[in-house]
């Protein structure tokens, strides 16, 4: 757990020195998933401890988003002034985007052969 | 007695402790309400912590900076979190190479429709520069999106607020309007909210459909880089 724990932080600390080093715009997190992705595509067969790290850490991934969101209190003079284009341009835009792109996805996506996801085989029409 | 507390309050609100604590007690409310609710996607964990949390600090007249002392703990751990995604991703490795192109295609397409429609209806709606600019990278994970921000010249504190209620938008909304259109295929569900909605949307399409999940989780992570990469670009570009 430690060790793989280790593994993430080593991926995201080179990813943060690449995007430093390059003044690149990407954040060194996303360097540090592309990195660990393809290490995972060389190795082929990811060790448990691994996943299991990972998948505990996505687990309550939104959790992790709520100091962000209370910083929602430092913004209340801006959000005075500009509420309606915020709130309206937001809840249009995500919807239009969600739906757009999941209609698009299911005209072009391939069909599902494999029977491990027969729920998606079976609607994918 | 009264003034007992205060001076207590007073002690404990310089503590980091407090406001992990908070964080953790205020999240664990939420995420208890969201399964008493029958998973109800309008009680959104996130929603409810972040209520908690405000009416807290204004309550307590705390402010921000002391609050973040502890929940930076909680923060921090966003970007060992993105790194982590590539673990999803790599188990739809098969899905990706047979259509990569198709993927990519849909993720850039994603993308642009995010932030260009908000951009648009903002700017018509007399929404100011700044507001403008830290509204663009609404639709990527919260670190990425106030990178964006601050490189455009946006306000990076707001972005975060925006991005988090983006993400509750595609959460709670998201899959009542694909209901209504009648779009079936969890893998383009997954994917359109991992694309509009990020981490927040991922991790309802966990819960609702693991299949939905990983293609979220793949939508989101490629989108993270996409719009990294695009909206810098062409915001220099066209805004000069």
């Amino acid at each position: 757990m430690i060790a793989a724990f280790a593994l993430i932080l080593v991926c995201q600390l080179f990813g943060e020195v690449i995007s430093e080093l390059f003044d690149l715009p990407v954040p060194g997190p996303v360097i540090g998933l592309v990195l660990l992705f393809f290490g995972l595509l060389i190795s082929r067969k990811p060790p448990k401890v691994l996943t299991d790290a990972a998948d505990n850490l996505l687990i309550h991934f939104s959790l992790l988003f709520v100091p962000a969101g209370v910083g929602v209190v430092t913004q209340i003079d801006r959000l005075k002034g500009d509420w309606l284009p915020i709130t309206a341009s937001l809840i249009v835009s995500t919807l239009l985007a969600i739906v757009l792109t999941a209609m698009l996805m299911s005209k072009l996506l391939p069909k599902q052969t494999d029977v491990s996801t027969p729920d998606s085989a079976k609607d994918a029409s | 007695m009264e003034t007992d507390i205060t001076q207590l309050w007073v002690y404990l609100s310089t503590k980091p402790l407090t406001g992990l604590t908070i964080t953790l007690v205020a999240y664990s409310i939420g995420f208890w309400l969201y399964q008493k609710s029958n998973r109800n996607p309008m009680c959104n964990p996130v929603v409810i912590a972040i209520a908690l949390i405000a009416f807290l600090l204004k309550m307590t007249d705390t402010p921000y900076a002391t609050y973040f002392e502890g929940a930076q703990f909680v923060h921090f751990l966003l970007g060992p979190a993105t790194v982590a995604l590539a673990v999803p991703l790599f188990r739809q490795t098969e899905t990706l190479k047979r259509a990569m192109p198709v993927i990519v295609f849909g993720v850039l397409f994603g993308s642009l429709v995010a932030s260009a429609s908000t951009v648009l209806l903002a700017w018509a709606l007399g929404a100011s520069p700044e507001t403008l600019a830290s509204l663009a990278p609404k639709s990527v994970t919260t670190p990425v999106a106030m990178g964006i921000a601050e490189n455009i010249g946006g306000v990076p504190a707001l972005t975060a607020v925006c991005v988090i209620a983006t993400g509750i938008v595609g959460a709670t909304l998201g899959p009542m309007v694909m209901n209504m259109a009648r779009l079936k295929d969890w893998r383009a569900r997954g994917f359109a909210m991992g694309v509009a909605s990020h981490g927040i949307g991922t991790a309802r399409a966990f819960q609702v459909n693991e299949t939905a999940g990983a293609f979220s989780g793949l939508a989101m992570g490629l989108n993270t880089m996409a719009t990294a990469i695009t909206i810098p670009f062409l915001w220099h570009w066209i805004f000069g």
